[in-house]
């Protein structure tokens, strides 16, 4: 399939029409950003799971994220994160090409103050970005919390994402997209090592889901397909989704 | 043991201060005795005085139970002077204490009036006429000195100053000299105040003391465009600002916040504190009602004209910067980071996160390490250094936190020497350490180092 399919243009065309999709942000690889209507959503709620250990590469997934976005950036992490999975190193954001200047690190001492910030920061529209790091599945993390994030991230233009570590990816979720990310084993070669990300696209509204194994490119700031084929798998939970999962068949 | 203080009763029935407790009780025998706590006096003192912040901020200590308060030109807010003693008086005989109150020309006149001749307003020049019939005690010398008048025949501070300066110097020294001068108003000692005075401040009033927190905040805001106007008119901007919530019961309760760069625009301001008092853990709570609440701004800075025509650019920092402030003021200042570089190899200290709203800004650039089309040569996420164990086999196996990792491929050693001309006291004289990048068979990619060539620490996680 390519974005030049008559079918695939169609539908775009009658989704696009069903609801305001609101701007989209290329992420560099051209059957993932078909999947996602262009791109990223921009104001819109994001949820990137890590797989268990697996953290690195969701928190890298979620940087890489960012620097598409563009803009400064709020990263809001709970106490003790720092000893459980890692201190967020600039050495580290600046070698994936995201320059540790942009970003305000926030730490709170649970998740209620990081919701609560969350919400205050997303009314500053000079905010590109605002990552919200929880550990395990606080109850208050409920559908009310997602909409009001949703919401939130709407009103102000400003993406948020939910990095969340040691959670199960199931349940309810009020986000616009949702992953699941592991690490997946770089390319052969004597220069190893670049970040290679096994992307799940577990829930999608405007789209199907979707499997790849993506690279960040740290020089150019894209995402770009690793060299073993993508697939794009059917997912029937809604209709609109099927179409499109047909679509792609065709 | 001695008496330190006595009540009116007691002192009814002879006893008095110094009086060696065993004679008292002989005198006495049903008298009630409670062990002095001088540090509880001094802090009961310092309350007090915290109150009387509310009639000027000029308030200073004089201890053991003393407070000299300079009221010039506040006298007219309480509807002139005998007036505003009175109010202070009664406000504090209202709190339960016995208060001898005397307003004069200088410290010292009022101090000995205040000892001596009970609620005394003074008239502007005639501190030398009230003071002089007082006992010569009453200027606070030493007792040595105080007994060398009294057999000297000299009763009275009236007498003391009737003899010449000269002769006064010879034998008693300059010190007492200027003592005796200053409690004549004759010269003049200025009071210190217990806390440096705000540059600016502004304050309201109210005749039926307000308990509603919207109501406080909206006195915040009135007040801080009243300090907007000051600060404007001198172009300065406050960095630190303070809210003084003055309780009609006597208790006062001071929040501060403070700014990332110089501020005067009411709304921020009132931002600020509204994010603060949402965020205390020990609410401020108005009790029957606040009557006075004062805005100061405590330190100040230049700030420039602020502009509808600010960049966009310029406008967006701004923007971050509220956003910082705000956070600062409901999680603390220590809590909202930026990073910063440093200039170290050491991986752990290559950079720092420094409270956002104090950061100063750059001196250094940030530098890759990596080269370009390589891939990174530091983690993403850095962990203090973990102990883990390498075990070397068909392939390489490394158990980090009770999980085998097969390790697939492996390259290094990078060496970074501890630099002891930076290292930390804790760090000086580590060893060198020979880094390694890892991955294992999942994809994970770990930061390895080794020490002395045989122990192994795991430091960090690559994307």
């Amino acid at each position: 399939m390519s974005a030049s399919d008559p079918k695939f243009m169609h539908l775009r065309a009658v989704l696009a029409a069903a609801e305001p999709l609101g701007a989209r942000v290329a992420l560099g690889v051209p059957r993932l950003d078909g999947t996602l209507c262009g791109g990223l959503m921009r104001g819109g709620l994001h949820e990137v799971f890590a797989a268990p250990s697996h953290e690195a590469a969701a928190a890298g997934f979620v940087a890489g994220l960012t620097v598409r976005l563009g803009g400064p950036l709020l990263w809001i992490r709970q106490d003790y994160a720092g000893l459980e999975f890692g201190e967020l190193a600039a050495t580290g954001l600046l070698e994936l090409g995201l320059d540790p200047s942009r970003l305000v690190l926030l730490r709170v001492p649970d998740a209620a103050s990081a919701l609560r910030a969350a919400a205050d920061a997303l009314t500053c529209a000079a905010l590109g970005a605002v990552v919200i790091e929880l550990t395990g599945a606080p109850k208050l993390l409920d559908l009310v919390a997602y909409r009001r994030l949703a919401l939130a991230a709407g009103a102000g233009g400003v993406t948020v994402f939910l990095l969340r570590l040691a959670a199960e990816s199931s349940g309810i979720g009020g986000a616009e997209t949702r992953w699941l990310l592991r690490a997946a084993p770089s390319e052969e070669g004597e220069d190893w090592g670049r970040p290679v990300f096994d992307v799940e696209l577990q829930r999608n509204r405007h789209g199907p889901a979707g499997h790849w194994t993506l690279e960040w490119s740290c020089d150019d700031g894209v995402f770009r397909p690793a060299d073993r084929g993508a697939v794009v798998l059917a997912s029937a939970d809604r209709p609109s989704q099927a179409a499109m999962a047909a679509a792609s068949a065709a | 043991m001695r008496l330190t203080a006595v009540d009116r009763q007691a002192a009814a029935l002879g006893l008095a201060p110094g009086m060696a407790l065993a004679s008292a009780r002989a005198m006495v025998p049903a008298l009630k005795v409670m062990a002095a706590n001088e540090p509880a006096d001094q802090r009961l003192l310092e309350k007090i005085a915290d109150w009387c912040d509310g009639f000027t901020p000029f308030v200073a200590l004089d201890p053991p139970d003393g407070l000299l308060l300079d009221v010039t030109g506040a006298t007219h807010l309480f509807g002139g002077e005998q007036a505003m003693l009175d109010r202070l008086r009664a406000d504090l005989k209202r709190q339960g204490f016995t208060v001898a109150g005397a307003l004069a020309g200088t410290a010292l006149a009022a101090r000995a009036l205040a000892r001596y001749r009970r609620g005394a307003v003074v008239p502007l020049g005639a501190d030398s006429d009230a003071v002089a019939p007082l006992p010569v005690a009453a200027l606070g010398l030493d007792p040595i000195s105080v007994h060398a008048f009294r057999r000297a025949g000299l009763k009275t501070i009236g007498q003391v100053a009737h003899r010449g300066r000269a002769e006064l110097t010879a034998r008693f020294g300059a010190g007492m000299v200027f003592a005796l001068d200053t409690a004549m108003g004759r010269a003049e000692v200025p009071i210190s105040p217990r806390r440096p005075l705000p540059d600016y401040r502004a304050e309201c009033r109210y005749a039926e003391p307000v308990t509603a927190a919207e109501t406080m905040l909206a006195t915040i805001k009135l007040l801080a465009e009243r300090l907007a106007k000051n600060l404007e008119e001198r172009g300065e901007g406050a960095r630190a600002l303070r809210a003084v919530f003055f309780r009609a019961d006597g208790s006062v309760r001071r929040i501060a916040v403070e700014t990332g760069a110089p501020t005067r625009e009411p709304a921020i301001i009132e931002r600020l504190f509204r994010e603060k008092l949402d965020a205390l853990a020990d609410p401020v709570d108005p009790g029957f009602g606040f009557d006075l609440i004062r805005l100061e701004a405590e330190r100040t800075e230049p700030c420039q004209v602020e502009a509808a025509t600010l960049g966009n650019d310029e406008s967006r920092a701004k923007e971050i910067r509220f956003l910082v402030d705000r956070l600062a003021a409901r999680f603390g200042a220590h809590r909202v980071l930026s990073l910063q570089p440093r200039d170290t190899h050491i991986p752990e200290n290559a950079f720092a996160a420094v409270p956002a709203q104090y950061a100063e800004p750059m001196r250094q650039h940030w530098q890759r390490t990596r080269t370009a089309h390589e891939a990174p040569r530091r983690p993403l996420r850095l962990l203090s250094p973990e102990p883990v164990s390498l075990l070397a086999g068909d392939t390489v196996r490394l158990r980090w936190r009770h999980v085998v990792h097969k390790i697939r491929r492996m390259e290094g050693p990078e060496r970074i020497a501890m630099e002891w001309w930076h290292a930390p006291i804790d760090q000086q004289g580590a060893p060198d350490r020979d880094y390694f990048r890892a991955e294992d068979e999942e994809g994970r990619r770990f930061w390895l180092y080794r020490e002395h060539g045989i122990r192994w620490f795991l430091h960090g996680v690559f994307a």
